[in-house]
């Protein structure tokens, strides 16, 4: 069971401000059933542009109801433009922090906020449309480029798991990682607008040893399993030692008598392209 | 406050006459059973009839069973075994709902060893289908291994057809039994499987023990290399205060059969019936007909299940969700999904699972308090039958 801080307790158990408002200044809509949460938050503003009430309904667990009872908390008494302010990090700290897995909720009350200002303003296109920029990532989830960048960079998320447990994606199948893993990079600034003398000679210039094993480990992954496969043969990396790779072939390809013209021709030369031109490629 | 424990698939009460039978072995008799000396044989003897124990509930012999730690490694070991004894066999046959022992380790083998692995599909109750798994079996197809049954929604499989099937075809059968011995009965002088796998801590024994039924002349390869302990099958001292328990466990399975399947099953079906009776918009997930004796799965439309597990825990009731927010992942339970049950329901399902320590009392206690639990959660979510569709009905099954 997670560990929940008293206060997410307390606001999942007696959530305030639930419900609608009719005569609502703005709504946001974010999240669905298929991802399992959703929240939809209503705001109202009075003359002098502050949020005189606001409410919420909430499909999700503890923390997602947590968080949005502490949004709506948060947001009453403050003008629109100290609202906007209100950030992911806000809605945790003010709960006495959440599970890191369960960031994505604390996530999605941020969404919801935009959302409402934005509908406010008259900006959003409907109330009950997400208004998605940029390219589908994650499939399973339905998260989009611009928000698992918009989380990178606000939560300074390093790894995977980190935007996983911020925005969902990649929690379900998996297919979408390589894409995060790029998501990651460009957000670091890793690959962006290299200038002609940065930009390395060969892939692995500048990395460091473990980069050079990972990439070295998915070129095998990626581009030569599957080709060994499909002629019912397999490989297994062995051993990384300096720039001599040592893999063991499997299958169909463990015996083949033109396995030594394989290991030069396809693996070898795949890894001396994709990660370094040094790389000299053993059976061991 | 009391807890009405109903997640006795995760785990069971260690029952007192089985902590009564281990507690020596801890502390006055507490020699090793490989010793030469008597202090060790007599704690040999109580493991011989451990296994008699044991081989008398499933209907084989006492050295057709091995000792090990776990379900889990009596999984590992079995399939591990299979594929040494018949290296040149090269692809696997499971389930798309088995456990993660037996699902991990196959896409572990497929992954690193360049297995081909079929998992065979369900339809929306959760049964397999006999036919797809006869078009499944390949001249090379090393070892089958399907559970017994199934964890979640307790449904139960036609694992003596499927045995029949893979002898017929001279391939290995294996079966995770973890959730079925001392819940249904099973005779394995009539069922030809190969190998099965049962764990102490689901039938009331202690958690850290578990067994894996060989059967006699069956090619075997140990998994743990060491001393001869398990006659040179499973390395390592045995865990003997967890065998002994695990032996009482067994004797007290087989005198409760019968109770599992009248009186904790009545249960059972008036938690059910009360539940999808007083609740809208609730499901059964899983085959009403072969079924474990002690599981209900019960989706609760639009509402999450963590929140319900959270909500009734502060009733006191313990169960289970299947919906992934509990566990770490975020999708819902890889059974439901491979069944199929919609969004609205999937993310809202609860494993009930009962045992013998169960009363009357405790039923009628949650089927008053849960109805008004969902519907105070259905009133804070935004989705309902009648305000509008599920937002998103894309599949999440790749
Ligand atoms: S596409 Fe992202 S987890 Fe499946």
């Amino acid at each position: 069971m997670w560990e929940y801080t008293d206060k997410v307790k307390d606001h999942f158990l007696n959530p305030r401000n639930v419900g609608t408002l009719e005569d609502a200044d703005g709504v946001g809509e974010v999240g669905s059933l298929a991802c399992g949460d959703a929240l939809t938050l209503y705001i109202k503003v009075d003359d002098e542009g502050k949020i005189s009430d606001a409410k919420f309904q909430t499909f999700g667990c503890a923390s997602a109801i947590a968080s949005s009872s502490a949004l709506t908390e948060m947001l009453i008494g403050k003008t629109v433009e100290e609202a906007e302010k209100v950030s992911n990090k806000d809605i945790a700290e003010y709960l006495g922090g959440l599970p890191r897995e369960k960031m994505h909720c604390s996530v999605m009350g941020q969404e919801a906020l935009e959302q409402a200002i934005k509908n406010m303003r008259g900006e959003a296109p409907s109330k009950m449309e997400h208004s998605h920029e940029g390219e589908l990532i994650c499939e399973c989830f339905g998260v989009f480029d611009e928000e698992i960048l918009h989380a990178i960079k606000e939560n300074d998320l390093k790894t995977v798991e980190d935007v996983t447990n911020f925005t969902k994606a990649g929690g379900g199948c998996g297919k979408c990682i390589p894409d995060l893993e790029r998501l990651l990079a460009e957000a670091h600034g890793e690959g962006v607008c290299p200038t002609p003398s940065s930009k390395p000679a060969f892939p692995a210039e500048g990395m460091t040893n473990i980069q050079r094993m990972h990439l070295i480990e998915s070129i095998i992954d990626n581009d030569v399993r599957p080709k060994l496969q499909a002629d019912g043969g397999n490989i297994e990396l062995v051993d990384i030692d300096r720039d001599a790779v040592v893999v063991r072939f499997l299958g169909m390809c463990s015996g083949c008598p033109s396995s030594q013209a394989t290991l030069k021709n396809l693996v070898e030369t795949a890894l001396r392209e994709k990660v370094d031109p040094a790389l000299t490629v053993r059976e061991g | 406050m009391k807890t009405i424990y109903l997640d006795n698939n995760a785990t069971t009460q260690v029952d007192p006459a089985v902590f009564e039978a281990m507690k020596p072995y801890f502390t006055e008799l507490y020699g090793n059973p490989s010793s030469m000396h008597r202090f060790g044989g007599q704690v040999g003897i109580k493991l011989k009839e451990a296994r008699a124990s044991v081989a008398n509930l499933l209907g084989c012999a006492p050295e057709e069973i091995i000792f090990t730690s776990c379900g889990s490694e009596s999984d590992n070991t079995a399939i591990r075994s299979a594929l040494a004894a018949r290296p040149e066999r090269r692809h696997i046959i499971t389930t798309a709902v088995e456990h993660p022992a037996i699902l991990s380790l196959c896409k572990f083998l497929e992954k690193r060893d360049g297995y081909e692995v079929t998992y065979l599909g369900t339809d929306d109750r959760g049964r397999l289908d006999l036919e797809e798994y006869k078009a499944a079996i390949r001249p090379d197809t090393a070892i089958v291994s399907i559970m017994w049954a199934n964890n979640e929604t307790g449904n139960i499989h036609p694992i003596e057809e499927m045995a029949k099937i893979a002898k017929e075809h001279d391939v290995f059968f294996h079966t995770d039994a973890v959730q079925a011995v001392g819940k249904v009965d099973i005779d394995l002088s009539k069922v030809p499987v190969d190998m099965l796998s049962l764990s102490g801590h689901k039938l009331h024994g202690p958690k850290g023990v578990g067994a894996l039924f060989v059967r006699k002349r069956l090619p075997f390869r140990p998994y743990l290399i060491g001393g001869h302990q398990e006659r040179s099958r499973r390395a390592g001292t045995e865990n003997t205060t967890g065998i002994i328990a695990l032996g009482k466990a067994c004797e007290l399975a087989r005198e409760h059969m019968k109770e599992e399947n009248t009186e904790v099953k009545r249960l059972r079906d008036k938690l059910e019936t009360g539940l999808l009776k007083a609740i809208p918009d609730t499901k059964l997930n899983g085959d009403p007909e072969h079924r474990l004796p002690n599981t209900t799965n019960i989706s609760f439309g639009y509402v999450e299940g963590e929140a319900i597990l959270l909500m009734i825990d502060q009733m006191g009731i313990a169960a289970s969700s299947g919906s992934a927010c509990t566990s770490g992942s975020l999708e819902p339970s890889h059974v439901l999904r491979a069944m199929g049950v919609p969004f609205t329901f999937a993310h809202g399902s609860i494993r009930f699972s009962l045992s013998r320590f169960n009363t009357e009392e405790e039923i009628d206690f949650v089927i008053e308090i849960l109805p008004p639990i969902i519907k105070n959660l259905r009133k804070l979510s935004p989705f309902s039958a009648d305000k509008k569709a599920p937002a998103c009905t894309k599949s999440f099954s790749e």
